[in-house]
């Protein structure tokens, strides 16, 4: 059943009402208005330290806003939401950290529950639905340190699944992947929000990977932000207000690049 | 060295067996919560720590009060210093390395004032066990009971925000409870160390179990299980090969330990290349 066969949901998953966030005398954004419904993929796209992952974490409720709310299922987000899967910024498992690769999925079944260290049949069975689901299972008893780059991210996918979230916050799901994996994991990630309407907030440096998959833009730059489909946030006018300054932005053959931004003079990348 | 012989050697099995339980609870103990250590890279701290429980046991020897308490005081106090002052890895070692030598500093004058007996001096140094009394073994037994108890209860969490720190805060792991109790289980068990092997040399209890089990493994079942067994052989080795002989137990049980961890780098090695 695809989204939009299914009963419209009316409340949104995800909202924020007048979100603003800083930290010392700078500004991330502010005023921020965001509705995430139901099975939507939003993009939020931005240079470093413009507060993607501040943002993320607004709606974890691991970062208090300066001013504002975060709502989840209409509830105030706080820590440990049953229903919210998490793929935090990628950082280097060390090579020796005892985990192999199902015991990372395992950790999202059944990590946060304390008492005797016993694994059920069903945490097992639920681990091997996970890994089955992400195409995981050849290397899924390998330590995690040995395993690539897209390896790793397919189980931190698998791990983020495990409680069948209603909303998934992914925080650069494809940084340092080549091209194919960056194709296969955001696909696992759009094939489960058509298959099971989860909503998707997906930050990212580089939209082309996604471009196909997005219904909404959170463009931060600068303080401000812009949300809107890619069509009416990726163009040059209103990029250039949103940076003050003179930007375009080519298309060819499906792709998006932005030239001129300011930050992307401070690192390789291309925005969007 | 000389060796006794096998009947002598039985009744000193004899005397000496209170010890030789306390040593095996505090190998599997120390084996445990070893894979902790590792995994939260708290190798260092856990050499602070001792120094401290250290400086506690040897002013409750000056004192006259029980020594096992005083090493926990001194413990717990090193524990939380750390755990409040050094969230972060490179606060932490600067403020371990400023505890260190100030910890052992105060025990070593606590001991210069004690007008008691030498061989009991640096036994909280280099290990005494065998001089320590029975309600005292008692006291260790059980301490290393409740931390054992208390460890196989937060396991799973534990092991998530070691490993997987932002997305088990996210899943609503407590962390800063979580650390709070590890840092007191972790003062217990090196104040427990510090009556059996000494101050100086609980590292081999508290670390090289666990390191030697995790150059063989990256199972989470497999490695506390072997690093379990490695503590526990080589406490309850050390006791019984330094009974048949004249030498101190510390040196069999270091030895031991070491030798384990040896071979597991050996077939660890072997093993990466044969993959
Ligand atoms: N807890 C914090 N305390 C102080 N500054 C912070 C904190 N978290 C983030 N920042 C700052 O906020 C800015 C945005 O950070 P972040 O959200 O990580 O940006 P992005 O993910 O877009 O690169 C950065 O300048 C960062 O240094
Ligand atoms: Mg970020």
């Amino acid at each position: 059943m695809t989204p939009s066969e299914a009963l419209p949901d009316p409340a949104p998953v995800l909202s924020i009402r007048g979100g603003a966030l800083g930290f010392g005398d700078r500004a991330l954004w502010s005023g921020l208005d965001l509705d995430v419904s139901q099975g939507e993929f939003i993009a939020v796209l931005g240079g470093n330290g413009t507060g993607k992952t501040s943002l993320l974490r607004a709606m974890l409720g691991e970062q208090k806003l300066d001013s504002g709310e975060v709502l989840v299922d209409g509830h105030p987000a706080h820590r440990g939401h049953r229903r919210m899967g998490y793929i935090p910024q990628q950082k280097i498992v060390a090579p020796g950290t005892p985990l192999r690769g199902r015991d990372l999925v395992m950790l999202g079944v059944n990590g946060q529950r304390f008492g005797p260290p016993i694994t059920t049949r069903d945490d097992r069975a639920a681990v091997d639905a996970l890994l089955t689901a992400v195409g995981a299972e050849t290397f899924a008893d390998r330590p995690l340190g040995s395993l690539s780059g897209g390896e790793q991210q397919r189980l931190r996918v698998a791990q983020a699944l495990a409680d069948d979230p209603k909303l998934l916050l992914c925080d650069e799901p494809l940084m340092s992947l080549d091209l194919q994996h960056q194709r296969a994991v955001s696909e696992l990630i759009d094939r489960r929000r058509q298959q099971h309407g989860t909503a998707v907030v997906f930050v990212t440096h580089d939209i082309n990977p996604v471009l196909s998959m997005v219904d909404r833009v959170l463009y931060l730059a600068q303080g401000r932000f812009t949300i809107g489909t890619p069509d009416e946030v990726l163009r040059d006018d209103v990029l250039s207000r949103l940076y003050g300054t003179p930007v375009e932005v080519f298309r060819s053959r499906g792709r998006v690049v932005v030239v001129g931004a300011p930050e992307a003079e401070h690192h390789h990348e291309v925005i969007a | 060295m000389t060796f006794v012989d096998p009947a002598t050697y039985l009744q000193l099995l004899g005397l000496v067996q209170n010890s030789i339980i306390a040593a095996a609870v505090l190998g599997i103990v120390g084996g445990l919560i070893g894979v902790f250590v590792m995994q939260r890279d708290m190798a260092f701290a856990v050499h602070g720590i001792s120094e401290l429980s250290f400086a506690g046991a040897a002013a409750a020897l000056l004192l006259g009060i029980n020594v096992v308490a005083g090493s926990i005081v001194g413990s717990l106090i090193a524990a939380a210093l750390i755990g409040v002052l050094g969230a972060k890895a490179r606060d932490r070692n600067s403020i371990i390395g400023v505890l260190m030598p100030f910890g052992l500093g105060l025990g070593i004058l606590f001991l210069a004032l004690y007008p008691g007996r030498s061989g009991n001096k640096f036994g909280l140094l280099t290990g005494q066990i065998i001089s320590v009394d029975l309600p005292q073994l008692g006291l260790l037994i059980a301490i290393s009971i409740v931390v054992l108890v208390s460890l196989l209860v937060v396991w799973r969490p534990l092991t998530f925000d070691s490993l997987d720190p932002e997305v088990a805060s996210a899943r609503g792991v407590p962390s800063r409870a979580l650390s709070f109790v590890f840092m007191t289980l972790l003062g217990l068990t090196v104040a427990v160390s510090v009556q059996i092997i000494g101050a100086l040399l609980v590292l081999a209890l508290l670390v090289t179990p666990a390191a030697a089990a995790l150059r063989v493994s990256s199972s989470p079942v497999l490695v506390p299980v072997l690093s379990m067994i490695f503590g526990f052989v080589s406490a309850v080795g050390g006791i019984l090969l330094a009974i048949g002989g004249s030498l101190p137990i510390s040196p069999y049980i270091t030895t031991i330990s070491f030798a384990i961890y040896l071979v597991c780098r050996l077939v660890g090695s072997r093993a990466k290349v044969a993959r």
